[in-house]
C-alpha cells in the first residue's frame, strides 16, 4: 500500500506549560483534498505548524511519503513538496508581485505564466509592491507563490478569511481547479459549505483533539452534531 | 526595483564628477575623494548585510583589515607586487575569513549576532596590535605598492596617486553595479524576504542560513576590496582598521544614507566625509557636530537621506 503524501500521528504540542494538541492524527493522500475545521483557538494553525516543523511537537510523528520528518527543519520538509499559504498571507511588503513569484519558482509544471493564468489579476499588478495589494490580491499572490514551488501538497491556513465575497469566489474557483488537476491540499477555513463541496475528507478540531474525521458523506450524516462543534 | 529617475541621474553626475577630480591637480582633494570612494565601497558592502539580509554586523572591519594587512605582507614579505596576484589573494583571504566568521556567528541571531561579530573584530584588533611581528600598534608601511609590469615595463603603478585614484573609481563603479545586480536577482529578493520574515522563507523551502552566509561572504569580499584599496592609497596599515570604531562608523554611514538602497550608504559616506571635513575646520569639537547631525538624521529621517529621494517603498 502506498504511504500517504502527508501523515501526522498522535501529535502532542505544547506552548510552554499549555498542552495545545492532544494526540492529533491526520493523513492526506495523493491528489486528495482534506479540510481542517474548528472554532478559533482549537489548534488548527498549531497542527499545521507542528506538521511543517515550525513548532516542535513534544511527541508524535510526522511522515511525508512514509519518510519520518519529525525534527527536520521547515525548509527540508518544504523541499519534499509541501507548500504553505500561511495565515495572514505572508506577503513581503517591499517586494513586487513579480519578485515574489520569481523568487519562489522551482522547476516543474507550474510556471510564472501558469500562475498568472490562474490569477489574471496578478498579471495586471506585476510591478506593484506587496503592500499595495488588496487582501484578495495578496491571497492570490500567496497561493501563486506557493504553487511556483511546484508542490505535491499545498496547505492553506485561512484560505479565504477576511476577504471580500468576490475575492473569496476567485480563491475557491482556483482551489477547485487545483483539485481537478490533482494537487493535494490541506485547507483550513470557516466556510463550511465550500469546504464540504471541495474536500474529500474533513476533520474537526475541538480543544486540540480530533472530534470528527470522515468523508463528506459521513460529515453530512451527522451534520447537526458537526455544525454544533463548529459554532462559536 | 529600479532606481528613481532623479537618483539615477544624480548617481551618473556623481560618478562623472568623481572621475574629473584628478583634473583639479590638487593632491588633497584627490586623496579626499579617493578615501571617500573607498568608504563608499565599504559602506555598500555592509548595506548588503544590514539593508538586505538584516544582519547588523559590528565586525565588518575584520575583512577590511585582513585584506589590507595581507597586501602589506605580500608586498613586504614576498615582494609580490602584481595586482593580478595580490588582489585575488587579498579578496580570497577576506572571503575565507568571512566564511569562517560568518559560519560561526550566524548561529546567533539578533543582538547576539551583533555581539559575536563585534567580538571577532576585537579579537583581530588585539591580535594585530599586540603582535610585534605584525607591526604591533604602530602598524606597517607598505614598501612597494601594487604595480603591474609586462616584459619589465611598468604599465600600471598604483603608487602613482592618479593611477590609484582611477583604480578606486573603477572598483567603486564595478562594486556598485555588481551589488545592484545581486540585489535585483532572485538571490537579493530572498535576502530581503529573509530579513522581513525568515520563518516564512523556510516554509517556502529556503535553507536561509546558506543565503545569509553567502551574503556575509560577498559583503566580506567587498570590504576586503575596500581594505586593499585603502592600503594601496595610503601605503600604510594599522590595527585600528579592525577596531569596533571603524565598524561602528561604517554602520553609521549606512544608516545615515539609508539602508537597503545601496546608493544611500554611498551618499551617506559622501555626506559624512564632507561634514567631517568642514566641521574639523570650523571647530575643535567637530565630532560633536557630526554626532548631532547623525542623531538628527536618525530622528527625523528614519529611512536615511535616501528616504528623502525615494518614494513610498519601504
Amino acid at each position: 500500500m502506498t504511504a500517504p503524501l502527508l501523515e501526522a500521528r498522535d501529535l502532542h504540542t505544547f506552548y510552554g506549560a499549555s498542552h495545545v494538541l492532544h494526540g492529533v492524527s491526520l493523513a492526506v493522500g495523493n491528489g486528495e483534498t482534506v479540510t481542517l475545521m474548528g472554532r478559533n483557538g482549537m489548534g488548527k494553525t498549531t497542527t499545521i505548524r507542528s506538521v511543517l516543523g515550525l513548532t516542535t511537537a513534544r511527541s508524535g510523528q510526522v511522515l511525508v511519503r512514509g519518510i519520518p520528518v519529525s525534527g527536520w527543519p521547515a525548509h527540508r520538509i518544504s523541499r519534499l513538496g509541501i507548500a504553505l499559504v500561511p495565515e495572514g498571507r505572508g506577503i513581503f511588503p517591499t517586494l513586487t508581485v513579480r519578485e515574489h513569484l520569481v523568487m519562489a519558482a522551482r522547476p516543474g509544471q507550474w510556471t510564472l505564466e501558469g500562475a498568472l493564468d490562474l490569477f489574471p489579476r496578478l498579471r495586471e499588478r506585476l510591478g506593484h509592491l506587496g503592500s499595495q495589494l488588496s487582501g484578495g490580491e495578496q491571497q492570490m499572490l500567496a497561493i501563486a507563490r506557493a504553487l511556483l514551488t511546484n508542490p505535491e501538497l499545498i496547505i492553506l491556513d485561512g484560505a479565504t478569511e477576511g476577504l471580500a465575497p468576490i475575492a473569496r469566489q476567485q480563491i475557491w474557483a482556483a482551489l477547485r481547479r487545483l483539485r481537478s488537476e490533482g494537487t493535494a491540499a490541506l485547507i483550513v477555513d470557516k466556510e463550511v459549505r465550500q469546504l464540504l463541496e471541495l474536500g474529500d475528507r474533513h476533520l474537526i478540531l475541538v480543544k486540540g483533539r480530533v472530534a470528527f474525521s470522515g468523508t463528506t458523506a459521513e460529515f453530512r450524516q451527522r451534520a447537526e452534531q458537526n455544525l454544533a462543534l463548529l459554532r462559536a | 526595483m529600479s532606481l528613481p529617475q532623479g537618483v539615477r541621474a544624480g548617481l551618473l553626475v556623481g560618478a562623472v564628477a568623481l572621475a574629473l577630480v584628478p583634473l583639479s591637480g590638487d593632491r588633497f582633494w584627490v586623496q579626499f575623494a579617493g578615501k571617500l570612494m573607498i568608504t563608499c565601497i565599504y559602506a555598500v558592502s555592509l548595506d548588503l548585510l544590514v539593508g538586505y539580509a538584516g544582519l547588523v554586523s559590528l565586525g565588518h572591519s575584520a575583512f577590511f583589515g585582513l585584506s589590507a594587512y595581507l597586501l602589506a605582507g605580500l608586498a613586504n614579505g614576498l615582494g609580490l607586487v602584481s595586482p593580478l596576484a595580490t588582489l585575488p589573494l587579498c579578496l580570497a583571504f577576506a572571503g575565507l575569513a568571512a566564511l569562517l566568521i560568518g559560519w560561526l556567528s550566524l548561529r546567533a541571531t539578533g543582538v547576539y549576532f551583533v555581539m559575536v561579530t563585534l567580538a571577532f573584530g576585537q579579537m583581530l584588533y588585539y591580535l594585530f596590535s599586540e603582535s610585534p611581528g605584525l607591526g604591533g600598534s604602530d602598524g606597517v608601511s607598505i614598501l612597494q605598492r601594487p604595480r603591474l609590469a609586462v616584459l619589465g615595463r611598468t604599465i600600471l603603478d598604483l603608487g602613482d596617486r592618479t593611477a590609484a585614484y582611477a583604480a578606486i573609481w573603477v572598483a567603486l563603479v564595478l562594486s556598485f553595479l555588481l551589488l545592484r545586480r545581486v540585489v535585483q536577482a532572485p538571490f537579493g529578493h530572498v535576502l530581503t524576504a529573509i530579513r522581513i520574515n525568515e520563518g516564512r522563507m523556510r516554509t517556502l523551502g529556503y535553507g536561509t542560513g546558506r543565503y545569509k552566509l553567502a551574503a556575509f561572504v560577498l559583503g566580506g569580499v567587498l570590504a576586503g576590496l575596500a581594505g586593499y584599496l585603502d592600503a594601496t592609497l595610503y601605503g600604510f596599515v594599522n590595527p585600528a582598521q579592525f577596531g569596533w570604531r571603524q565598524s561602528g562608523l561604517v554602520l553609521v554611514t549606512v544608516l545615515l544614507g539609508g539602508k537597503g538602497t545601496l546608493y544611500g550608504p554611498a551618499l551617506g559616506a559622501a555626506l559624512l566625509s564632507v561634514l567631517e571635513h568642514f566641521a574639523e575646520r570650523a571647530t575643535e569639537h567637530w565630532s560633536a557636530v557630526v554626532g548631532a547631525a547623525v542623531i538628527a538624521v536618525v530622528l527625523f529621517l528614519p529611512r536615511g537621506v535616501a528616504g528623502l529621494l525615494e518614494g513610498s517603498r519601504g
